[in-house]
């Protein structure tokens, strides 16, 4: 099994026990669960869902054609600083794939990944309504907008230095 | 009772029937793709559209309900576009290396594609290859060729197995195990239901053909073939004869054609087997023993056990499969009568089953089998090797191992294990006169009861088939419900006349027929024939015992015919 870069605590997989236990003797179990692992860990390690599986009785295949088939899932850790890029109509014709493409170049991963010091994650995202804006990017909440393939660098650079 | 018209055709169904079932009684041939009797049912792939007034649109005749009055058009030019149309839209993702597919002139789609006209390019061609995952030693997966039509989810899904499913969404979506995992490293039981229910060539089993070849034109090489007892009642079909035919006396000339080989008959080990077995449960009957005792033939069932019924190991048989016993007694008994170096003989074994391809890999059984055919590979060897199958005049197995017992013949159908132990069990308990024929764990249900007294002993017996059933009768046994004596477990549906390594039958013919119950019919008409019926009559096993092994569950017994097992992780 693919080992990320996954470190559980104690408490949190308390806190998973405790969500499958309200839910356990439920249908349709599987989506809230998942979603409060998604909500403890920030993501769902292949550990974790491995451990839903066997709680839940139901095959890792399962679990893991679920988390992949919804996209609000995600299988990789979340950085420290989450970068989300606007992918919907407005903001990509006016370019905002070339902002994604300089910010993954910048940070050496893809969209979708974290960086292995787990300051910075990047995933794409559809229409935030500021299409006024466009093209946009948010980092932990702020909106960045009218952005140009040069200005990446600058934005990022404040966040490294924190 | 519902009346409605197909095609002009007045019919009268059920109620809740759908629209295949009745144009099934019209005499209406649907196209269907992802429906497969008693395994998948969610009219996804949209072949079997047809026209129905008072539906909105096209509706899929596989999911939608007939009601009172209703009239149905099958083969209008809309429903013919759109059938065509949809082939098309599979065939542009589709690898289209149809003259080396393994399912070329018998793939499902091919046969679609030509009756509707279809154009393999008409959507373009470029799409990137998905990679191969031939890891299992019994599954070999190409998702280039996968029509994502789900059908071998279903079959996995309904053995409780669970080990592929869909990945990821849209033009990203696969099927496949968690991950990038190969199957070779899930839960999987290498069953091989998945391959029998694939409509096209994404999933077939991991082939030897080409290694027996090697050993057969191998100087230093004796070959020797043996089959086990259902291959005969299926062989024929790959040849076009109809399902149901024992072509065991073609199949015999057949692979005496492909080379200086000998071929033995598996249902002597099937009959060692039983006297093995039958020692076995009686000894734990006397001695107080783990009971139930269950069957341990099935290496899908062991796998099975191993991952999800750890527990259980203790109560399992520790005599091996006949496939493993055969290679066993050939690689010492037969090596030392024959003066041969156990090294120079190439033991080849023919099976209805993938999952003893991964037998034979297993360190705990000796590694005696050197290659290990399936039915299908079997046939695919005869058409390269140009025989004329459905016209060879009929041979018999060579000796030692020819002749055997119908018991070790019915070795093939759920309960024919069962009834062959109690036959052999009957007659040690009660003598000569005990019966012969147990029909009551005979047939295709998942789950068999019976009760029995024999020679003044109560012995409760159940037979499952499909891993779902064996998953029930273990919970009822764990729950204090039920307590057998002792427990058939195989885990194809209807045992290994419907194993993994049958031949392709086309969703067609196996929506119409009880392809299980067929096939099973074959083995027991084949053993009511039979001059010997019980396996302790036969010859060849009373040989072995007297000249090698001494008495069942003997020292060299335990060394050779039987074995342990331990568990395993799932993931």
């Amino acid at each position: 099994m693919a080992k990320k870069l996954f470190e559980g605590t104690a408490e949190q997989m308390s806190r998973l026990m405790d969500c499958i236990n309200a839910n356990r003797n439920e249908q349709g179990a599987l989506m809230p669960v998942l979603h409060e692992a998604q909500n403890i860990y920030g993501y769902l390690p292949a550990e974790v869902q491995t451990v839903i599986a066997e709680e839940l009785d139901v095959p890792l295949s399962d679990v893991y054609g679920v988390a992949t088939f919804y996209s609000q899932f995600s299988l990789m850790p979340k950085g420290k600083h989450r970068i989300s890029v606007c992918l919907g109509t407005a903001c990509y014709v006016k370019g905002s794939d070339k902002i994604l493409e300089a910010i993954e170049k910048e940070l050496r991963i893809s969209c979708g990944e974290c960086t292995p010091d787990k300051k910075f994650s990047i995933e794409s995202c559809r229409c935030v309504g500021a299409c006024g804006l466009a093209p946009v990017m948010i980092v932990d909440g702020e909106v960045y907008g009218k952005l140009k393939a040069e200005d990446v660098a600058g934005i990022l650079d404040r966040y490294i230095k924190d | 009772m519902v009346n409605l018209k197909i095609n002009g055709i007045s019919v009268s169904v059920p109620e809740g029937s759908t629209i295949l079932q009745a144009a099934k009684i019209a005499n209406v041939r649907i196209p269907t793709l992802c429906y497969l009797k008693d395994v998948q049912c969610v009219g996804s792939c949209r072949m079997c559209l047809v026209e129905a007034t008072g539906a909105r649109g096209l509706v899929t005749a596989c999911t939608y309900p007939v009601s009172e009055g209703m009239e149905v058009r099958t083969n209008t030019p809309k429903v013919r576009k759109s059938r065509k149309t949809t082939i098309e839209l599979i065939l542009s993702t589709h690898k289209k290396k149809c003259l080396s597919c393994v399912r070329s002139m018998n793939c499902e789609l091919q046969k679609l594609a030509l009756e509707y006209n279809a154009e393999e390019d008409r959507f373009g061609t470029d799409h990137d290859l998905k990679p191969i995952d031939d890891f299992s030693a019994s599954v070999v997966r190409d998702n280039s060729k996968c029509v994502m039509c789900t059908r071998c989810v279903a079959a996995c899904a309904q053995q409780t197995i669970g080990a592929i499913g869909p990945k990821n969404r849209g033009y990203a979506k696969v099927i496949g195990s968690p991950y990038d995992v190969s199957l070779a490293f899930t839960p999987c039981v290498n069953c091989g239901q998945c391959i029998v229910a694939c409509p096209v060539g994404a999933l077939y089993e991991k082939s030897a053909v080409a290694d027996v070849w090697g050993a057969i034109v191998d100087p230093d090489k004796q070959v020797v073939f043996y089959t086990a007892p259902s291959v005969r009642a299926t062989l024929g079909e790959a040849f076009g004869l109809p399902v149901g035919t024992n072509v065991e006396g073609k199949m015999v000339s057949a692979i005496k054609q492909l080379g200086d080989v000998k071929c033995f008959n598996m249902d002597v080990t099937a009959d060692l087997t039983i006297m093995e077995e039958a020692n076995e449960l009686l000894s734990r009957l006397e001695n107080g023993g783990k009971l139930p005792m269950f069957t341990s033939c099935c290496p899908g069932w062991i796998k099975f056990a191993e991952h999800y019924e750890p527990e259980l190991l203790p109560n399992l048989s520790t005599c091996k499969s006949p496939q493993e016993m055969f290679s066993a007694v050939l690689k010492t008994y037969y090596c030392e009568k024959n003066g041969i170096n156990p090294k120079n003989l190439y033991v080849v074994s023919v099976i209805p089953c993938t999952a003893k391809k991964y037998e034979v890999t297993r360190e705990e059984l000796g590694k005696y089998t050197d290659a290990a055919l399936t039915t299908r590979e079997l046939a695919k060897m005869f058409k390269e090797a140009g025989i004329d199958f459905v016209n060879l005049a009929e041979s018999e197995y060579d000796m030692p191992f020819g002749e055997a017992s119908g018991a070790g013949a019915i070795f093939g159908a759920t309960g024919g294990v069962m009834e062959a132990a109690l036959r052999t069990a009957a007659y040690k308990l009660g003598g000569s006169g005990a019966p012969l024929e147990f029909k009551e764990v005979r047939g295709t249900e998942g789950v068999k009861e019976a009760e029995y007294s024999l020679g003044g002993k109560t012995v409760k017996v159940a037979v499952a088939s499909g891993l779902g059933s064996a998953r029930n009768v273990i919970q009822a046994i764990k729950s204090g419900e039920k307590d057998y004596t002792f427990v058939e477990i195989m885990a194809c549906p209807g045992g290994c006349i419907n194993g993994g390594g049958q031949p392709y039958v086309h969703d067609e013919v196996r929506n119409n027929i009880d392809l299980k119950a067929v096939r099973a019919q074959a083995l027991y008409d084949y053993d009511k024939d039979s001059r010997l019926r019980a396996s302790h009559d036969n010859p060849a096993v009373e040989i072995l015992y007297k000249e090698y092994f001494g008495s069942p569950n003997s020292h060299k017994a335990h060394e050779l015919l039987h074995t342990s097992y331990g568990k395993r992780e799932k993931y």
